[in-house]
């Protein structure tokens, strides 16, 4: 038997987040537009940065499970502002 | 200047942030208990273990109550190539008595849990609550804190930062001297549903004994390791990434992940499990090379936010740091509080505590254990070259005779390419992290 292979939409489908209206992380894209490295792209556990075809980033924040990553490898001063959600919103890890 | 409205806030309800409100408010203080999530713990994830004991005087026969999945009485230590796989397996029946040693459990659970023995004490849990600063008076000591409620501000004569890794309160007050990226590792965990009789079976283990299974060589180019642990009738498996070598490559965690599942000696174990939950949290990695100023006045930090994590290879730990840093952060708040005096000098009392007891003794006793066991030598070149020499130790490579251990050693470590003096020095700064 062959596991079947899950996409990564359904992947972080397992996972719950109750989003806010508002963002808690902002990218300035200005910023990102002349980075080459872009650290954040391969190494966000959600897959949160995606790169498009005319050289831009593009961001969601709505499903986070705010860990930090992104923010700690950025080289780049100002690209990458976070915070935390507000109270009671943002990933819940599930009891059993 | 304005009057607190409470003695003691504490920021966090995770395993510091609740141990710290038990001892506070069992002594009789107004503990105001803050959590960002909707309930304690919804935010935090871990591997899966937790080394519950310094909870004896604190929740007596708390094995009774906790919320475990399986009591680990089997411990593996695995290194892995691509085709090979070298185990150290250990299993001690005492493990599944009281006291017990290890358990697997999910952190919602686990902290959860806790929290309610804080609540129990007379703490007063805030859920919903996300703290966005500190508020300090003139003369820079901590006096409270910015909430993001309406009227959110709260005051109180000492705060204890228990906000984990990120903690933006350590990092607002200047505890941390610099953050570098590279004391930081990610960790990314599947939990997967698999039937417990199916575990059992396939982990050789019985009741609500489990396994503990640390992994190193199967993380690619990034230095890391991985874990494969049993709930009662979920597995988790993931990996911890140093961070700057998972971004200055091209495999994102997930793929990292599906590589250890793949690998022959870990496909049979997790073969038709399915995914429940994916989740992911960085982790504090560097010990004292990375650790912040623990007080300063009117403030305490614990757990995560004060780097307190133990990753130094084969040991593993975290929640036990997090949960005696929060309870000696409580005690010398109570003393403080006495004293009328939150000022460094009336707070020393943490840092003498946890200069005294296993939270630094056994960070100073490991301090090289975590640059040893995520270098380049022991990541990238010593699995392989162990795994080639047990193989050709147990092949029979009749008509010809066995070779000497001494001369396939030497072989190896040249097919390798490690240089002999790097290996003694290894070997020795091993045997002293360890030793």
């Amino acid at each position: 038997m062959t596991d079947r292979i899950i996409s990564f939409q359904e992947r972080m489908d397992t996972a719950e987040f109750r989003v806010h209206h508002q963002a808690h992380i902002v990218v300035d894209s200005r910023v990102c537009a002349d980075c080459s490295t872009r650290e954040c792209v391969i190494a966000c556990p959600a897959n949160l940065f995606i790169p498009t075809s005319d050289g831009g980033l593009v961001f969601n924040y709505e499903q986070c499970f705010e860990c930090g990553t992104c923010y700690i490898v950025c080289n780049r001063e100002g690209a990458i502002s976070w915070s935390y959600p507000e109270g009671g919103h943002g990933v819940v890890f599930r009891r059993t | 200047m304005s009057t607190p409205d409470v003695d003691v806030i504490v920021v966090g309800a995770g395993p510091a942030g609740s141990c710290a409100a038990i001892v506070a408010a069992r002594a009789g203080l107004d503990v105001v208990l803050l959590e960002r999530g909707p309930f304690p713990g919804s935010k935090n994830m871990y591997g899966g273990v937790v080394y519950p004991r310094i909870l004896d005087t604190l929740i007596p026969n708390w094995w009774e109550e906790a919320p475990i999945q399986r009591w680990v009485t089997r411990r593996s230590t695995m290194l892995l190539t691509d085709t090979q796989a070298l185990t150290i397996d250990f299993r001690s029946e005492a493990w599944g008595e009281p006291p017990y040693n290890g358990a697997t459990a999910f952190r919602p659970d686990w902290d959860h849990w806790l929290a309610g023995h804080a609540e129990a004490a007379g703490a007063q849990v805030l859920t919903d609550t996300t703290v966005v600063g500190l508020i300090r008076d003139p003369g820079g000591a901590v006096v409270g804190v910015r909430t993001d409620r309406p009227d959110g501000d709260l005051r109180a004569k000492v705060v204890i930062a228990c906000d984990g890794v990120n903690s933006f309160l350590a990092k607002e007050a200047g505890l941390y001297e610099h953050t570098d990226a590279k004391h930081y590792t990610l960790g990314v965990k599947e939990t997967l549903a698999l039937p417990k009789e199916v575990i059992d079976e396939r982990f050789a283990v019985r009741d609500r004994h489990g396994v503990d299974i640390e992994i190193l060589g199967c993380t690619g180019n990034v230095n890391g390791g991985g874990f494969l642990y049993t709930g009662l009738d979920t597995l988790a498996v993931g990996v911890v990434l140093k961070l700057p070598k998972l971004a200055a490559q091209k495999k994102r965690p997930e793929e990292i992940v599906a590589g250890l599942k793949q690998h022959p000696a870990i496909a049979p174990l997790v073969q038709g499990a399915e995914l429940k939950e994916y989740s992911a949290h960085l982790i504090p990695e560097a010990g004292l090379t990375m650790m912040p100023k623990m007080t300063m006045p009117g403030m305490l930090v614990a757990g995560d936010a004060a780097a307190l994590c133990l990753a130094a290879g084969i040991w593993l730990e975290g929640v036990n740091f997090a949960m005696a840093s929060g309870m000696y952060a409580g005690e010398a708040v109570v003393e403080a509080l006495q004293a009328n005096d939150t000022s460094a000098t009336g707070l020393a009392g943490y840092q003498r505590r946890l200069s005294d007891t296993f939270v630094l003794k056994d960070h100073r006793k490991l301090h090289r254990a975590p640059e040893l066991v995520l270098s380049d030598r022991v990541q990238h070149l010593y699995p392989g070259m162990v795994a080639n020499v047990a193989e050709r130790m147990f092949r029979v490579d009749n008509p010809h005779p066995k070779p000497g251990l001494r001369r396939i050693l030497n072989e190896e470590r040249k097919k390798a390419g490690v240089r002999r003096r790097d290996l003694l020095r290894d070997g020795w700064t091993g045997f002293r992290s360890f030793g």
